[in-house]
């Protein structure tokens, strides 16, 4: 596995990318844990997150291999400027409706990018997506029930809460596919399928999935892009401050 | 009433009375889910053992949440969810309904052990 070094650095990218994404989202779903709406919810929703974070210290292991600095560096003493999360997974976790809809768009995303990478020329990340596809079957699985049940199971509150949380966060969820120039090299060394082709099948599935849940994509919204280039919203930097409150004590501590 | 207040806010949720002799006060009937029973298969054709149970409001979700509680660790292989009052059990007062009486030897299998052994020496004497 000899690349040369602008396709390794699109590598790079679309590690980063991926890990951020998993480190982020994983840290605000966590947010939950004890204040979940029944106990079952809360225990589920929790092991999920948990999940989330085993996926981006994979992801980070696979850039340490890369020449990258240690999983706890990379993700413990960076800028905010420097991570590459989309803003999609930076945003509070709101209500219960938010958080839900945010789970399910990301996880159909995250199914249907792993499932593809699982035939990645980059033999590592195909090894590891292999491994972990099963895990995000579950979160998807998770997700889907919730959306039809509180969609088109639910009441009436339950579906105009659910509606009214999909409009507000639909174009947010779009800026997960942001299209990343260097991607080309990897759709071209068959490392990776790009944005867009993960963003037609996610449309697809999103859609098969809302339909049953009573659920409407709204037309004509323009993605909230940004956090691929380091732009982000104003939450990540709070998040940040928090994450690594503890490591910035002691950076040197061992656990 | 006066109850007991407490730091914990679970505690004061309760509205225990400070008085211990004092009753509580009947609850309206809660706007709770159901409960389903779990019954997990931890080998391929194996049976499906009962784990516990989930609050859910409909067997999908129940599924969603039985899946996390209790196969989270270790192999499992499927999982059931029956809505508990799916369930029945016997009403039994007497702890005495199971006892077997120890002297009917007649009603075990202990003949049957080594059986293989006991025709080869049969065999055996009749050559």
């Amino acid at each position: 596995m000899n690349y040369d070094s602008a396709t390794l650095q699109a590598l790079k990218s679309l590690l980063y990318r991926m890990a951020d994404d998993s480190l982020i989202i994983a840290h605000r779903n966590s947010e939950w844990t004890g204040l979940g709406p029944i106990l079952e919810e809360d225990i589920a929703f929790s092991s999920i997150a948990q999940d989330k974070l085993g996926h981006a210290l994979s992801l980070y292991t696979l850039l340490n291999n890369l020449g990258e600095k240690e999983p706890d560096i990379i993700a413990f003493t960076r800028h905010t400027k420097d991570f590459t999360c989309c803003q999609f997974v930076e945003y509070p976790i709101g209500g219960y409706d938010f958080s839900l809809l945010r789970h399910f768009l990301y996880d159909t995303a995250e199914l249907i990018r792993f499932t593809s990478l699982t035939s990645s020329t980059y033999e590592p990340l195909a090894k590891l997506s292999k491994k972990i596809i099963g895990e995000i079957k579950y979160h998807v699985f998770h997700a889907n029930t919730w959306m039809v049940h509180l969609g088109a199971k639910g009441n009436e509150e339950s579906h105009e809460r659910m509606q009214t949380t999909l409009n507000l966060i639909y174009p947010l969820a779009l800026g997960m596919f942001e299209d990343i120039a260097s991607d080309a090299l990897l759709i071209s060394s068959g490392i990776y399928t790009g944005e867009q082709s993960i963003k037609n099948d996610w449309i697809e599935r999103i859609t098969t999935v809302l339909t049953q849940a009573n659920l409407i994509i709204p037309n004509d919204i323009t993605p909230i892009y940004g956090g691929r280039t380091g732009d982000h919203s104003e939450y990540l930097d709070p998040l940040l401050k928090e994450m690594t409150e503890v490591f910035s004590i002691d950076p040197s501590a061992t656990w | 009433m006066p109850t007991i207040s407490s730091l914990d806010p679970r505690i004061n949720r309760a509205g225990i009375p400070e008085d211990p002799e004092t009753a509580f006060i009947p609850k309206e009937q809660l706007d709770q889910f159901h409960t389903y029973e779990v019954f997990v298969q931890t080998k391929s054709g194996g049976h499906h053992n009962h784990v516990g149970s989930v609050h859910a409001p409909d067997p999908e979700i129940a599924m969603a949440f039985a899946k996390e509680q209790y196969c989270r660790r270790g192999q499992t292989f499927n999982v059931w969810v029956a809505v508990t009052s799916s369930i029945f059990s016997l009403d039994i007062q007497d702890s005495d309904f199971f006892e077997t009486v120890p002297d009917k030897t007649y009603r075990e299998v202990n003949d049957y052990i080594n059986t293989r052994e006991k025709i080869e020496a049969f065999k055996k004497s009749k050559q």
